[in-house]
């Protein structure tokens, strides 16, 4: 039994690598540089390269490079210059937005300029990089799932850092760029915003997000399980009686009543993996724009229960009269 | 091979599973809400015993019996403790001493040749502070309640509280001319937990008094109007940081947090923490910062700042300072500031201007009652 469970491939077949089936493009974008890796072999095929670049491709990468050395020239500037401060201090450096004062005005670079010299060069690769996965799918005859599925995140990424943006005012309510200051500021938008987990989108995304990770388990553990009766070879099987895709289908069928098919399976894949961003840029879209406090909305709207109290209740002591002597600045 | 491999494969697992194992740290939870509702206070029990060890208060001196001269009429230039009697000066000059100074003694803050000179800088800004004490004591009772503070609550035995803060760096553009610099910021600070929040929040809100509130009242943004941006939810969760940090707790110790900004299903401790910012600032604008030119360049911050107090400085990492045990009770002197009595003149009464010349001597209060025996 023990050899069904593997985590490398099992069986390599060594031939010369092949080049690429001809299409419509002209040759020369596609590299001369092809090889066998037993090493990638372990993971998926052994071939690697040629690879197809072209103008999109190229473009994508140049300006996809311009904008990580902006990000990256600046978090380095923040530390003076110094290469062991860079690496100590890396996962805490930023580049960030405007501050909010700035409205949607272009400021000088030093002052969150640079975040938006920035963000315009990520976009145009991300875009450029979209583009590719498109007309490439077309060239192969392919249908384009796979870049509209990209889209699905690309429309999230857009949300996030230029349409509500846009819609707010101010490029102050952007993410930085950063490893630990993003998540700083996705934990302080759900603080200022009342509580994101009452955001019903938000509530979705999660769901296709979890749900994404459970059918992902569901589907690839059916078709490792079924590995040594040549499971793996999905779409011949499906159309016949007896197969290993039955196997997995009866196996399904039997625990929870009704199963995908191998076709199906990956309908289910490709739309809980597509809505979850599409659900989520809703909900941050609506974040601020439509909605000021979630918790309170959900309040409104009967749906955050409310419990009994557990401890004294106290009144605000900003509102008592004797404290207008603490009164604050806006 | 194959052997091999599933060797060197069960090794790592159990390495694994025994670093995971002992890296966790046991823990215990104190619910304080509804049940079901999260609101847990989670300590882990390795620093529980640490803080208890760390927070054992030091014995009382013994009393001394009432009556007596008075410091007033003894010594030269007291101005803050004259109405005590000797014996009751003395004693508090010695409570003083073991908590701020144990290692220097009273040469730290006197001349000792001359103890009633005010040459030595540490003097100037002790006097302060114990005015500041009976500040907090008298006025602040919404935080400190009856617990009240002594000098111990942030010395411990150190001349310098272990927590003080010191304005921060300037975003100094020339510096790095065109490019953005890091403000306050994206470093690994010990002040927020080592997020990348904010890390001068205390110069906003404990010497400033920006609104550190970022929440709105109502669900729409129409009802709300709240311009507060998610930059300043940065600056206000920096300060809950240092809080958290400070008093060893975490959210749910003051904030129901389904929603951080209600007041109406806030724990009361709350707004004990409430009282509790508005005095530090209190006390950093009224006390710290004034002894700025006093303070010696070595004791100032970068800025040339006076050293300030935060939460941290009393709390030192425990819920309540000293787990709630009150040494105010021992030291009722520090309870409150007294009126200061006029030295009682003595027969014969001395020539006009034959008073010492270092250190002057004590305004008297204009309204002096007579001497009062020390509480």
């Amino acid at each position: 039994m023990a050899q069904y469970w593997n985590i490398f491939t099992q069986l390599q077949v060594a031939s010369p690598p092949h080049d690429n089936p001809a299409t419509d493009d002209p040759i020369p974008y596609r590299t001369k540089f092809k090889t066998l890796s037993k090493l990638i072999g372990w993971f998926g095929n052994a071939q690697l390269g040629p690879i197809y670049l072209g103008p999109l491709g190229i473009a994508s990468i140049a300006t996809g490079l311009i904008a990580f050395e902006v990000i990256g020239l600046n978090m380095w500037a923040s530390v003076g210059w110094s290469v062991k401060e860079f690496i100590r201090q890396l996962p805490w450096l930023a580049l960030e937005p405007p501050a909010p004062s700035n409205g949607l005005k272009f400021p000088p670079l030093a002052e969150g300029g640079w975040w938006l010299v920035a963000g315009f060069f990520l976009t145009v690769s991300i875009l450029l990089w979209w583009l590719r996965t498109y007309r490439r799918a077309k060239a192969l005859g392919m249908g384009t799932h796979l870049a509209w599925a990209f889209a699905a995140a690309i429309w999230l990424y857009l949300v996030l850092g230029f349409f509500r943006p846009l819609l707010m005012g101010s490029w102050g309510e952007a993410v930085p760029f950063g490893i630990f200051p993003h998540l700083d500021w996705t934990a302080a938008l759900s603080i200022r915003y009342g509580n994101l987990f009452y955001n019903p989108f938000h509530a979705l995304s999660i769901v296709f997000l979890y749900g994404s990770t459970l059918l992902f388990a569901m589907h690839g553990a059916t078709v490792l399980a079924l590995s040594h009766l040549g499971g793996e070879r999905e779409i011949g099987q499906i159309v016949d009686r007896g197969t290993a895709a039955e196997r997995g289908g009866l196996f399904w069928r039997w625990t929870m009543g009704f199963n995908a098919t191998f076709e199906s399976i990956h309908r289910w894949a490709w739309w809980f993996a597509v809505l979850c961003p599409l659900t989520g840029g809703i909900g941050i879209l609506l974040t601020g724009t439509a909605v000021d406090n979630w918790y309170l909305w959900a309040v409104k709207h009967d749906f955050a229960p409310q419990y009994p109290a557990a401890y004294q209740i106290l009144p605000d002591p900003a509102k008592l009269p004797e404290n207008a002597r603490f009164e604050v600045q806006p | 091979m194959t052997f091999t491999i599933k060797l060197t494969g069960v090794i790592v697992t159990v390495l694994l599973v025994m670093g995971t194992v002992l890296a966790f740290k046991k823990t215990s939870a104190y619910q304080h809400g509804y049940p079901g509702t999260a609101m847990d206070l989670v300590q882990s029990d390795a620093e529980l015993a640490q803080k208890l060890k760390a927070n054992t208060v030091p014995a009382a001196l013994p009393q001394v019996p009432a009556g007596g001269p008075l410091a007033v009429d003894t010594y030269q230039n007291v101005q803050v403790l004259g109405h005590l009697s000797v014996a009751e000066f003395g004693r508090t000059m010695a409570a003083l001493t073991t908590w701020v100074s144990p290692q220097q003694g009273c040469a730290y803050c006197h001349n000792v040749a001359n103890m009633a000179s005010d040459e030595v800088y540490a003097k100037v800004v002790a006097r302060r502070m114990l005015q500041m004490t009976m500040h907090i004591n008298q006025d602040w009772q919404q935080h400190v309640k009856g617990t009240g503070v002594t000098c111990y609550t942030c010395h411990r035995g150190n001349p310098v509280p272990a927590y003080v803060w010191f304005n921060g760096p300037s975003n100094d553009p020339s510096a790095r001319p065109m490019m953005q610099g890091r403000g306050v910021q994206n470093a690994a600070a010990k002040d927020v937990g080592l997020a990348s929040l904010p890390s001068n929040a205390f110069e906003t809100f404990l010497a400033g008094n920006t609104s550190i509130r970022v929440q709105g009242n109502a669900p729409l943004p129409s009802e709300a109007n709240n311009r507060h941006s998610i930059k300043q939810t940065e600056w206000t969760y920096g300060l809950m940081m240092h809080m958290s940090n400070s008093l060893g707790v975490n959210c749910t110790y003051c904030h129901n947090t389904r929603s951080m900004g209600e007041w109406e299903t806030s724990p009361p401790q709350r707004t004990t923490a409430w009282y509790g910012i508005r005095m530090v600032r209190d006390l950093n604008n009224q006390y710290l910062t004034p002894l700025t030119d006093v303070f010696p360049a070595y004791r100032k911050g970068p800025h040339g700042d006076a050293p300030k107090l935060n939460c941290a400085t009393c709390h030192n990492n425990a819920y309540k300072p000293l787990l709630g045990v009150s040494m105010l009770k021992d030291y009722t002197v520090l309870a409150e500031a007294k009126p200061q009595p006029a030295k009682t003149p003595v027969e014969p009464p001395p020539a006009e201007g034959a008073a010492p010349t270092e250190g002057a001597a004590p305004t008297p209060a204009p309204d002096a009652p007579a001497p009062a025996p020390a509480q």
